[in-house]
């Protein structure tokens, strides 16, 4: 060492150096376990599923109808209605949920009392148990507006539900995307709306689409507030006013409700579990080819 | 080496470009005071710029050269809580009435900024973006538009073939020429330069100096530079902004050569010897 640079004490050096080296080391191996933890659990949910109903799929079994309550037969019915359910709460969520997001974060960027209070109300909704949901949902759509049980009063409780999730990840994307864009845009002379279209949507796309796979997640696997809409009528849905079972309320009728129901509960389970991950890879590619256009297009 | 080749080694470009128009005034601003809740950022700031020229504005952090540049397209406006009062004529025309078009407005004042941001768009497409918008409606006007900023700002050549590439997944420097370009694809009058070479390297730095060396005479340009050497090498005029009293003003404005060499007041000459600021 050259003379006169900074030299601490010599045991104070190596004690503080071993504390360090301990200290460090422990960290590494709490975050290397927490993360280990987290995998494991989802493998020992993944493999037990699998091992309990990957003998009862079947090509039948996709598009049949259930008999025996469900201890034969398919899922037919229910893929379709869980399908329908779905697209009801997408078509509805989606559009509501990108334009309050934009609102938030675009035009009530300051601490407004209206903003404060949207922003304070979507909270505590993302908060509130589904069956709380499902109870309105039926006060609401199926007794006051007179839907009844159906796939459409399911869908739009599913979409009250996931709106809460959608929207504030939503505006988390747009808030992320730089300030730069917005005066770069300003100082050309450009209007809010073109600038918001073409610049701040495609770029907040990462975050619309974490917005839009996490509220299909919270979508396909409710049934708590889909039992009180929708209902559980396991026929094939001849229009959105029929009753419909989804997925989810199957496997939790043929696990508690139906005596030796198991098996076909975990079937119906690996069903439900691909479905959602198609979905997802889905949205992701459609929301990749979108970008890719927005940003090469003339 | 005599004194005539000397200015030529330094200053190549001043032999190959038109030297500004100093008898015609481009932006006249008066009395002009910017608050930022309340609280004065710039005190009445009075300076006229030369149409064609090059006016640096120099000064120590925190002066308020940035907030007197956002004053002359307006991009004040943008800012929560801030209150502009006083006058400035672009061309004779008062931008600060209430009235005033400031779509148009920033159409003629166009602006780069410290960091490149061009949009998360296509190369093309962040040049014939704001072309459209304009109502420039044929594809092919847009196009030649665009390869003429492109040739103004020397991108062309680097770029002919990956037009459609993301403009992202270009250098730093090509990204701040690519700005450059943006904004002159619009045929501004005036270019607002916030510290456009701060954040590129040395190099890079170097060719968008150039490039604003060059643009003299075509338009009339303001930059907000903290490097001294650089406003001494590109500007024609130069304002010295300072803070006292918690607020900035403008405390000498001039002829390059006269504010660098005799300086009139005692900050200008402290701060332009290095010694403060």
């Amino acid at each position: 060492m050259p003379k006169g640079a900074i030299q601490p004490a010599g045991s104070l050096a190596t004690w503080s150096r071993g504390r360090a080296d301990w200290s460090d080391r422990a960290v590494a191996v709490v975050v290397w376990l927490t993360a280990l933890a987290v995998t494991g659990v989802f493998v020992w949910i993944l493999a037990d599923v699998l091992r309990h109903g990957v003998s009862g799929l079947s090509w039948g079994f996709l598009i049949d109808g259930p008999r025996d309550a469900g201890r034969a037969g398919g899922i037919g019915p229910m893929i379709v209605s869980t399908l329908l359910v779905l697209m009801v709460c997408l078509a509805v969520s989606a559009p509501i949920g990108v334009g309050t997001a934009v609102w938030l974060a675009e035009f009530a960027r300051g601490g407004g009392l209206l903003g404060r209070l949207v922003r304070r109300s979507l909270d505590v909704l993302a908060g509130v148990p589904s069956i709380v949901f499902g109870l309105f949902g039926n006060a609401l759509f199926c007794i006051y507006l007179g839907m009844g049980f159906s796939i459409l009063s399911g869908g739009l409780t599913l979409s009250c539900m996931v709106l809460p999730l959608l929207i504030r990840s939503c505006e988390a994307g747009l808030r992320a995307v730089p300030d730069e864009y917005r005066r770069a845009a300003e100082a050309l002379g450009l209007s809010r709306s073109a600038v918001l279209w073409r610049i701040l949507l495609p770029a907040a796309t990462p975050g619309l689409v974490v917005g839009l796979v996490l509220g299909v997640g919270r979508a396909l696997g409710e049934t708590a507030a889909l039992l009180f809409t929708s209902g559980y009528v396991d026929r094939m849905p001849g229009s959105l006013m029929d009753s419909g079972r989804t997925l989810s309320v199957h496997i939790y009728d043929l696990a508690m409700n139906v005596p030796g129901g198991q098996s076909r509960a975990y079937a119906t389970a690996i069903v439900l579990i691909s479905l959602l991950m198609i979905v997802n890879t889905l949205t992701c590619h459609l929301a990749d080819r979108w970008l890719h256009r927005r940003i090469t297009r003339t | 080496m005599n004194a005539q080749s000397t200015t030529e080694v330094i200053r190549p470009w001043t032999q190959r470009r038109p030297c500004c128009d100093t008898s015609e005034t481009c932006i006249q601003v008066q009395g002009l005071s910017v608050h930022y809740q309340g609280q004065q950022a710039l005190g009445d700031v009075s300076l006229s710029i030369p149409r064609g020229c090059i006016t640096a504005i120099v000064g120590p952090s925190g002066c308020g050269k940035s907030t007197f540049l956002n004053c002359l397209n307006r991009m004040t406006d943008m800012i929560p809580g801030c209150t502009v009062s006083g006058n400035v004529r672009l061309m004779g025309q008062d931008i600060m009435q209430n009235g005033t078009d400031l779509i148009s407005l920033r159409r003629r004042v166009g602006m780069i900024f410290q960091k490149p941001n061009p949009f998360p768009l296509s190369i093309r497409k962040n040049l014939t973006f704001a072309l459209k918008h304009h109502g420039m409606k044929r594809r092919s006007d847009r196009d030649e538009a665009a390869r003429n900023a492109l040739c103004q700002v020397g991108l062309w050549e680097e770029v002919k073939d990956r037009l459609d590439a993301p403009a992202q997944d270009l250098s730093g420097g090509q990204q701040q020429r690519l700005c450059l370009a943006r904004a002159l694809v619009l045929k501004p009058q005036v270019l607002l330069l916030d510290e456009p070479s701060s954040s590129l390297d040395p190099v890079a730095s170097g060719v968008v100096e150039d490039l604003i060396s060059q643009l003299r005479g075509e338009y009339t340009q303001v930059i907000v530079t903290h490097n001294l050497a650089q406003a001494r090498r590109i500007a024609d005029h130069v304002a010295v902004f300072w803070t006292r009293h918690g607020s900035g003003q403008l405390i000498e404005a001039g002829p390059i050569s006269q504010v660098f060499d005799d300086p009139q007041h005692e900050l200008t000459a402290t701060y332009i010897s290095g010694l403060r600021g």
